[in-house]
């Protein structure tokens, strides 16, 4: 679960940089809300790593 | 197009600066003695010598590699092109500094300041490993993070990389703005933090079976408290200095960058001060030491853009989230991380370059700094995961069972730091 957290966070980076090659400079709203779009995901999958670790913590004190 | 070289600096300001990162050294002892201090009495010594060892690892590996990719501003690298816009994504300078002699005064400089920034950086996660991370590994880890790590990231924000060149290529304000390292230092050094507490597992007894979470105290205050001052002094030299390196700030704007440094510290440890007080009846003195230290990694990214108003009140918002994240990390994820790097150097970075944009007077900041968290987010952190993780297959961080016992200081040097003093068995803290 872990490695499918860390695995998300690039993808999010990947959609920050769509949105500067497909929008221009005069569109400022549609590129903020597509690079806000990719910072959700790379918190997701940070929420994913992180929870995963606390998964890996329950099973070691078990 | 191609980026314009920065412009020339006076002899002043070649002599100030100069002078500045002299001092500013006293960034890293203040950490490595808050660091010393947060751990635990029995692993003092290693945890000092580690930081030394660690100072040493990463500005070596920083000058034999490190140094290339990371390049400097106007000089060779690699860039790609796409989307009709060139991505300068690594450094391609001389190998094992050639030429440094002869290099611009400024470029000099620049790379001085890039040897004393990736040492702070490798020593942000030693703090968060401490009790259980072995000298060896601290060093492996210092080695990744100065010859790989950091210098893509360098490359990136200071020597010209895409990253600085947003506002050139997107019309994205002046790009990527992180003039005393929040980026390239904190939220870095924080998020190794977070990869070696992932890797090495929490402390013995920290979490047990069925029950909350152990305090495990740091065992000298005063360390931690005086290791806030000296860090005060090597922040102010490193923020003044990194305004005149890379937002190439006139002198007249010097005294208001150690301000607002100043301000956002006071601010941070005030609110901090006022959120302990109110959740536990009295102030932490390590949760303020905590506090103090967000505001100041906040002020890296902040101090020479913002008013002296404005630096307080990053300071203070500074102040109110670093105790309640490093309370959050603890109870509700399960992360042990004795000095709070994680909070303190990765959130308290985050914060501060999001106010960086926020408060910038150019439009479209905003979205470059947002831009350059992504990238640290969605590249930075899975690279070093990526790396550690190999690390620790033929490097296990994490020391021996008996080790964690007996404590860091008798396992790995042989004799403690305090000798004339009983030392806590590992029982008296359950």
């Amino acid at each position: 679960m872990k490695f499918a957290g860390l695995l998300v966070m690039p993808a999010g980076f990947f959609l920050a940089l769509a949105a500067l090659v497909l929008f221009p400079a005069s569109s400022a709203a549609s590129r903020t809300a597509f690079v806000l779009c990719g910072l959700a995901v790379e918190a997701l999958g940070l929420v994913v790593a992180l929870r995963g670790h606390m998964e890996d913590k329950e099973t070691s004190r078990s | 197009m191609t980026p314009t070289p920065p412009p020339a600096m006076s002899d002043a300001a070649f002599v100030l600066v100069l002078a500045l990162l002299l001092v500013s050294p006293l960034a890293i002892a203040g950490l490595a003695l808050i660091n010393t201090g947060l751990g635990r009495s029995r692993s003092a010594a290693q945890s000092l010598l580690g930081s030394l060892a660690i100072v040493a690892v990463a500005a070596i590996a920083f000058a034999l590699a490190g140094a290339t990719f990371a390049g400097t501003a106007a000089g060779a690298s690699h860039a790609m092109h796409a989307g009709g816009k060139p991505w300068d994504w690594l450094g391609a300078a001389p190998l094992f500094l050639a030429g440094l002699g002869s290099a611009p005064p400024q470029a000099q400089l620049g790379l001085l300041f890039e040897f004393l920034a990736v040492t702070l950086a490798a020593l942000i996660p030693w703090g968060s490993g401490a009790d259980r991370l072995k000298l060896t590994a601290g060093c492996a880890v210092a080695a990744v993070l100065g010859a790989l790590v950091f210098p893509l990231v360098a490359h990136w924000v200071w020597a010209g990389g895409w990253l600085a060149q947003l506002g050139l290529n997107f019309s994205l304000g002046a790009g990527f703005q992180d003039p005393a390292g929040a980026a390239t230092v904190h939220v870095l050094g924080g998020m190794a933090a977070l990869v070696v507490v992932w890797l090495a597992g929490p402390r013995k007894g920290k979490f047990p079976p069925g029950g909350f979470a152990t305090a495990m105290p740091g065992h000298n205050a005063v360390y931690i408290l005086f290791g806030c001052l000296l860090a005060l002094a090597g922040w102010l030299a490193f923020n003044v200095a990194g305004a005149v390196l890379w937002l190439h700030a006139p002198l007249s704007a010097l005294p208001g960058a150690a301000v607002n440094t100043l301000l956002s510290a006071s601010g941070a440890v005030a609110a901090t001060f006022a959120v302990t007080r109110i959740r536990f009846g009295k102030p932490d003195a390590s949760l303020c030491a905590n506090g103090w230290l967000a505001g100041l990694v906040a002020s890296s990214a902040t101090a020479g853009i913002v008013t002296p108003v404005q630096g307080l009140v990053i300071g203070l918002v500074a102040g109110v989230l670093t105790p309640l994240l490093v309370e959050v990390l603890e109870l509700a994820v399960s992360v042990d991380d004795p000095s709070g790097a994680i909070a303190v150097h990765g959130a308290g970075g985050l914060w501060g370059l999001v106010a960086a944009g926020a408060l910038a007077p150019q439009a479209g900041q905003l979205l470059a700094q947002l831009v350059g968290i992504a990238a640290l987010i969605g590249i930075a952190l899975p690279l070093v995961y990526l790396l550690l993780w190999v690390v620790n297959r033929f490097v296990p961080l994490r020391v021996e069972q008996d080790g964690e016992r007996i404590g860091m200081d008798l396992h790995e040097l042989g004799g403690g730091a305090y000798p004339e003093f009983v030392i806590h068995r590992d029982d008296s803290y359950r």
